[in-house]
């Protein structure tokens, strides 16, 4: 018998196959994990997890990581926006050059984006007799975790935009000149409303990647205990100690706001479906 | 909008639990933070009680070698506690924020506590090892961390080394050759102490850890005496893990009274207490004996007299291009 094959169409059983295969990974490596990290907070029941978040460090350590996500944020927010409006709706000299340098964070190991700052500002390094003289503290203090945080939080935003925008064209823009609008009124009326999902989920990832960022911030922390321990430090620290239902409770809710953020993105994508493909179609 | 109001508001009870109190910072080496909470809480009652101020340390612990990194690039101790003199001799030198001499101004070396290095074996001793020439047989896995980036591995090295030198017929070459013959027994070298107990006792790796006898203890304690047991070997190395204030820092901070009060606090009748509560092994001949059961006394020699010295040791053996380097190839 001859089986005929349309494109669109795969044998049912390969389709069921892959689709298990799919769903076996995804249990296996992300689901499993992610639930065992739950499980070990609770352990001992809420009671002992609660007792371990409630410690002035850890409430330290929560406070440091929404501090610096709420610098990081909207500082990589502004320029990320900044950046693709200049590459995709002007052309210059070194626009090649910038888009790549946007990447450099991604491209280099978060331990040397720490140590670059530890050379630039530690007592050995180029300004750190000065600092000292002038009692300003950036590493191993809150500045030098927020700047570590902003490089390697840097490209989210513009990395988003960068496509949608080169894909959105420029007629809009130029309409809108053309018709006599400032170029802070077509950004505001034509650019911004076009981009707000693309901006919206580059955010929400740039948010994600501060609250997590490990490597970077490890290197400028200094590891001080109630002071410059953001929650991925502290997961460490109280794992090292002994501590592992605290350890998983802080970790628990490092997930927890991992998720928060997944949820409330697909909660929007659902919400306004048409709103997003209207944009897509521009 | 309200990220920036709790951001805010967050700095706001930030600063004012900062406001009206002293704070020292004490960057310590890896397996104290247990023996510091406790010195910590004490320290301050004692310091309340007799000037009336409120004095907050805070901790920093990581591996020795780093953590000195991190003071010679600016890290604002007020005291360091380190697990080898050579560590605070490198801020010394490379960071000049306190003399040279600094071991000389507190007694017994400026070392408060000591130490030893001890075999930590799981229950029941299934390999029978009872002593360092026990460790080379065949089949048997050791665990200790990596001398290069370790304080505490340092130490473990230069017993084995010192044990077989002290072997009748014992010279440098058959010292050389037994370490050798030692590290190729060894699946994994951890960075730290810490990270080497987690993979004795929480992955189960290994037959045998080299491991400071505070930190066996405490494996004992968390994981319980019927799961490991601590072998005394015949012969071990005194481990004194010193301590020093940072002459510039205390003095920009205004806290050399606090600082050296601090480190003079680990001296007391109550501080030796509490070390030995945490495994330390006292000075204070008294408390020594008030654990002695603890404390079982083998024979320990010390890095001066086997070696010259932690500089002299550090520029032979872990220095790059040194003995380890020479002896330890990754991977065989």
């Amino acid at each position: 018998m001859k089986f005929r094959r349309y494109p669109t169409q795969d044998h049912p059983l390969s389709r069921i196959a892959l689709s298990l295969i799919a769903i076996g990974v995804v249990t296996l490596f992300l689901v499993l994990p992610l639930a065992t990290v739950f499980t070990e907070a609770l352990r001992k029941g809420l009671g002992v997890a609660w007792e371990a978040l409630d410690d002035p460090d850890a409430r330290a350590a929560v406070r440091l990581t929404l501090i610096t996500a709420a610098i990081a944020v909207p500082l990589n927010a502004v320029f990320g926006v900044a950046a693709s409006w200049a590459i995709a709706k002007f052309d210059f000299k070194g626009k090649q050059f910038l888009t790549t340098l946007i990447d450099l964070p991604f491209s280099i190991s978060p331990v040397v984006s720490g140590l670059i700052y530890v050379l630039i500002f530690g007592l050995q390094g180029w300004f750190g007799e000065s600092l000292r003289e002038a009692n300003v503290k950036i590493i191993f203090a809150v500045p030098g975790i927020v700047l570590a945080t902003i490089f390697i939080t840097f490209p989210f935003v513009a990395r988003e935009l960068i496509p949608l925008m080169e894909d959105q064209g420029r007629d809009e823009e130029e309409a809108a000149t053309s018709l006599g609008a400032s170029g802070w009124d077509t950004f505001m009326r034509v650019t911004l409303p076009n981009i707000r999902w693309g901006l919206l989920y580059g955010v929400l990832l740039c948010n994600a990647r501060a609250m997590g960022e490990f490597g970077a911030v490890s290197v400028v922390s200094g590891h001080i205990r109630g002071l410059t321990n953001t929650m991925p430090l502290h997961v460490e620290v109280l794992y090292n100690d002994y501590q592992f239902v605290g350890a998983f409770a802080v970790a628990s809710l490092l997930a927890l706001l991992a998720l928060v953020t997944l949820v409330l993105k697909s909660l929007l994508e659902w919400r306004f479906a048409d709103d997003i493909a209207a944009t897509h179609r521009h | 909008m309200n990220k920036f109001a709790l951001a805010l508001a967050a700095l706001a009870t930030l600063t004012a639990a900062n406001a009206g109190s002293v704070t020292l910072l004490n960057v310590s080496y890896d397996p104290t933070r247990e023996l510091y909470k406790d010195i910590n809480a004490a320290f301050a009652k004692d310091w309340k009680a007799k000037t009336g101020d409120t004095v907050t340390i805070k901790q920093s612990h990581a591996g020795s070698g780093a953590q000195a990194r991190a003071v010679i690039d600016g890290l604002d101790a007020d005291v360091v506690t380190l697990a080898l003199a050579y560590d605070i001799d490198a801020i010394s030198q490379k960071a000049k924020l306190l003399p040279a001499d600094w071991q000389k101004r507190l007694p017994e070396n400026s070392t408060p506590y000591t130490s030893t290095y001890v075999f930590l074996v799981r229950k029941g001793n299934p390999w029978k090892i009872h002593d360092w020439s026990d460790l080379v047989k065949p089949g048997i896995q050791v665990i200790t961390p990596n001398p290069k980036t370790s304080g505490g591995a340092r130490w473990a090295y230069l017993a084995a080394w010192a044990y077989a030198l002290k072997q009748p017929g014992g010279n440098p070459d058959k010292a050389k050759a037994f370490v050798q013959a030692l590290y190729k027994h060894v699946p994994v070298l951890d960075t730290g102490a810490r990270g080497a107990t987690t993979t004795f006792v929480q992955r189960g790796i290994g037959d045998v850890q080299l491991t400071w006898e505070n930190e066996a203890y405490l494996a004992l304690k968390e994981y319980g005496a019927d799961k490991f047991e601590i072998v005394y070997p015949k012969l071990s190395i005194l481990a004194e893990p010193p301590v020093a204030l940072l002459d510039k820092n205390v003095d920009r901070h205004g806290m050399r009274k606090a600082a050296d009060a601090y480190l003079r606090f680990l001296y007391t009748k109550e501080g030796q207490e509490i070390e030995a509560k945490n495994f330390y092994r006292p000075r204070d001949p008294a408390v020594l004996k008030a654990f002695a059961k603890q404390f079982p006394s083998l024979p320990m020699v010390t890095v001066d007299e086997v070696f010259g010295g932690w500089q002299k040791a550090q520029a032979t053996h872990f220095a790059d291009g040194g003995v380890f380097d020479q002896i330890y190839k990754p991977g065989r």
